[in-house]
């Protein structure tokens, strides 16, 4: 098992500091068998389904928040029935390239009503922030060498947007027209 | 046309802001190449053979002269004098510097123009038929619903990272010019028994490596669920076509692989959750964008004028123009003129800044202020009173822009190739211009009729070589210039995907294949009978027979040697 180091996060536009921590499969490791260090994790779906009991009984004997992270193909269908017992949910993006994280973020947010933390991390940076913000995602992990400050910037790259969102549920054509 | 109101404005300008910041950390060396590209492929910009290419939206292909003079004089001071008009009624600078795009795009925002989304992997420029509006078998009139499609589909942040490009196209005619069937997502304007617009929905349709035409997955689309329904649609896209192999991530492959039905229930199980939500269009919404394409204040005019019957009488270069490159318009005493930008020694599509000029001016004094591109790479002036197109042909002609020869051999379409293209096998324009130049006889031209002739550089098909009567395919074969020849393909209604008729052709050989071919169909053709038509009854076989009927190159080295 491999532990990703903390560090500081953009969080509802602001720097912050960080503790959890991304528990990840090492190839050929069963879910079942991971060790959950202490302190706030951010489990696989994989682990989330085979040690749920284990996961919600740390949470009410140790007050430690459920968090899971969800990867590209991953179906955010599977926790729609949890949704609400996570303190973060995280999205993975292994390439900037690969775009299914929004639409996982517009589901959790818009069809399966989440409203926690809502977190991206991977290869992500100053320049996919915007887009990231709109589908739903309110906390960013940067990837290795990206200013965090920089990326603050980018939140206000555009005035206003054209179609509905997770964050503007109202497209402009009807607020342009009111 | 549609006028950007001040959100419009904001947000184009918002964009030419963000580029010009990411464009300068990319020079400082804080963007990677990698980082940086999908950046400015998404505001249109290649770094080609030469340096940059910059590819300019020109929205459903309808420009204002003003625009068109921006383009001109964009082209004057950040090109070479020159652009070229694509199959997707796009404007491609070949020359320009990467410092100095973004000033370029601050100058095209003033226009009211940009060049978002024209390339990567996200929804594209949507296209429609270059005679909307003045078409004499309109059902309804595209345009509102591209540009309402444009306004979506701009800045879309769920859709920006596609698994590859998303291609919109729409049809409001009983005949399609738009070439649906050969987009991502194909719509068809119709009209249910009330009278109410809605559409006909094809997805998965392509060119390049897998040929495909798109299938039905919604017979009816109500209007008021366009955006809803493209919304869901896309997600599906987005979530579940494939990343593994960009040769396979077009939509195409995912609705081959789930078949059209399943992945119409998958749409349709996706919209449920949003029909009737906030994004379902307003009547308010349609009205505002429909208004700003209200027909022009026409003259009432007799359909025939007596001046202009009498040029066509008297002149017969003028007659055989109006032949080819007038169409008919619905409005009595009109008429749609194509100006064409095809001719022997020029790219297909490539127009200098000074004949932008002069089809500006041509529009601003007879045509209302606008013109359109069509995706057969040329300009049209919509509406033009009969009686003023003989003075048009004389100052078209004079800018070299009235080749009579619409829908003819010389009208073909060819991408820009390997000449400038770096994603090309081989080079385009040199087989175009040696075919054009071949056929440059005007009655030849004439008597052949129409043909389609499509070239594509690469298997990328931005020719649309396999809609071709005859297509050509340029393929690399260790390094030399190979073509291959299809044959029978067709856009529109009927459209369909040529068929590679043999072994590929070296570039010298091209020419003399595409004649024997044309010699089958002048042998055996019917009366008036098109080639296309003549291929149909015959079948490939003896065309075949003739493509190949000759000492081929290495068979003549053979015996030389």
């Amino acid at each position: 098992m491999h532990k990703l180091q903390t560090r500081q996060i953009i969080k509802q536009r602001r720097l912050q500091d960080d503790a959890w921590k991304v528990v990840t499969l090492v190839d050929g490791e069963a879910p079942f068998d991971v060790c959950l260090p202490v302190g706030p994790l951010l489990v696989p779906l994989a682990v989330w389904k085979a040690k749920k009991a284990c996961l919600i009984h740390r949470e009410y004997e140790h007050g430690t928040p459920l968090g899971i992270w969800l990867a590209p193909e991953d179906n955010p269908a599977e926790i729609a029935a949890d949704i609400d017992d996570f303190t973060v949910i995280a999205v993975h993006f292994p390439k900037a390239a690969d775009g299914r994280g929004y639409s996982t973020a517009r589901l959790l947010r818009q069809r399966y009503g989440y409203d926690g933390e809502l977190r991206a991390f991977g290869d992500i940076g100053r320049d996919q922030i915007f887009y990231l913000n709109r589908v739903g995602f309110d906390s960013f992990l940067l990837g290795e060498g990206r200013s965090a400050e920089d990326a603050l910037n980018a939140f206000d790259d555009f005035p206003d947007s054209y179609q509905a969102a997770a964050d503007q549920v109202i497209p402009l054509f009807r607020r342009r027209a009111a | 046309m549609y006028r950007y109101d001040h959100y419009d404005h904001a947000l184009v300008q918002a964009r030419v802001d963000q580029f010009r910041d990411q464009t300068r950390r990319h020079l400082a060396g804080e963007l990677s190449v990698d980082e940086f590209r999908p950046l400015r492929l998404q505001n249109g910009l290649y770094i080609q053979r030469h340096g940059p290419m910059l590819r300019i939206a020109v929205p459903y292909g309808l420009l204002s002269v003003a625009q068109l003079r921006k383009l001109a004089d964009v082209t004057r001071r950040y090109d070479r004098g020159s652009g070229h008009f694509t199959t997707r009624q796009n404007l491609q600078l070949n020359w320009v510097e990467l410092p100095r795009v973004p000033d370029i795009l601050a100058e095209l925002a003033q226009a009211e123009l940009h060049a978002i989304q024209t390339s990567g992997n996200c929804i594209r420029n949507v296209t429609t038929d270059h005679f909307a509006g003045v078409a004499a078998d309109e059902i309804a009139d595209p345009r509102p619903w591209a540009e309402i499609l444009r306004q979506w589909s701009s800045f879309h942040p769920e859709f920006a990272h596609l698994p590859r490009k998303f291609k919109i196209a729409i049809s409001g005619a009983t005949q399609d010019r738009a070439a649906i069937q050969v987009h991502d997502l194909g719509l068809q304007l119709l009209l249910d028994e009330a009278g109410e617009p809605g559409f006909r929905v094809y997805a998965g349709g392509g060119l390049g490596r897998t040929p495909l035409l798109g299938q039905v997955v919604r017979e009816f689309l109500p209007w008021q669920h366009l955006l809803t329904y493209t919304e869901a649609l896309l997600r599906v896209f987005n979530r579940f076509g494939r990343r593994d192999n960009a040769y396979k991530a077009r939509l195409k492959i995912l609705v081959k692989a789930l078949g059209a039905a399943e992945f119409g229930r998958q749409v349709e199980d996706e919209w449920l959750h949003m029909k009737d939500g906030p994004a379902t269009l307003t009547d308010a919404e349609v009205a505002r964008v429909a208004a700003q394409f209200a027909a022009p204040d026409y003259e009432n005019l007799a359909d025939e004028d007596l001046c202009h019957l009498a040029h066509l009488r008297e002149d017969k270069p003028f007659a055989r123009w109006v032949e080819r490159n007038v169409q008919a318009h619905k409005v009595a005493g009109y008429a749609a003129v194509t100006l064409s930008l095809k001719k022997p020694g020029a790219a297909p599509g490539d127009a200098s800044s000074e004949q932008m000029e002069v089809a500006a001016d041509l529009a601003a004094r007879y045509s209302f202020g606008e013109l359109r591109v069509s995706h057969e790479q040329n300009l049209i002036l919509a509406d033009v009173p009969k009686r003023e197109l003989y003075t048009v042909w004389h100052r078209a002609k004079s800018a070299g822009l009235a080749s009579p020869t619409v829908g003819l051999l010389q009208d073909l379409i060819a991408c820009p190739g390997a000449d400038f293209c770096g994603l090309a096998s081989a080079r385009s324009l040199n087989v175009a211009a040696a075919i054009q130049e071949r056929f440059e006889d005007l009655d030849y031209q004439h008597d052949i009729g129409e043909l389609e002739l499509n070239i594509s550089g690469c298997i990328n098909s931005c020719g649309h070589h396999h809609l071709g009567g005859i297509g050509i395919l340029g393929v690399d074969k260790n390094g030399e210039e190979w073509y291959q020849l299809t044959l029978g393909g067709r856009q529109g209604n009927t459209a369909r995907i040529g068929e590679v008729i043999g072994r590929a052709f070296a570039a010298a050989e091209v020419t003399d294949a595409v004649e024997r071919l044309i010699g089958v169909y002048l042998a055996t053709r019917h009366g008036d009978e098109a080639f296309i038509d003549c291929v149909d009854r015959i079948g490939l076989d003896a065309f075949r027979s003739a493509a190949y009927d000759y000492p081929t190159q290495t068979e003549r080295k053979t015996v030389n040697a």
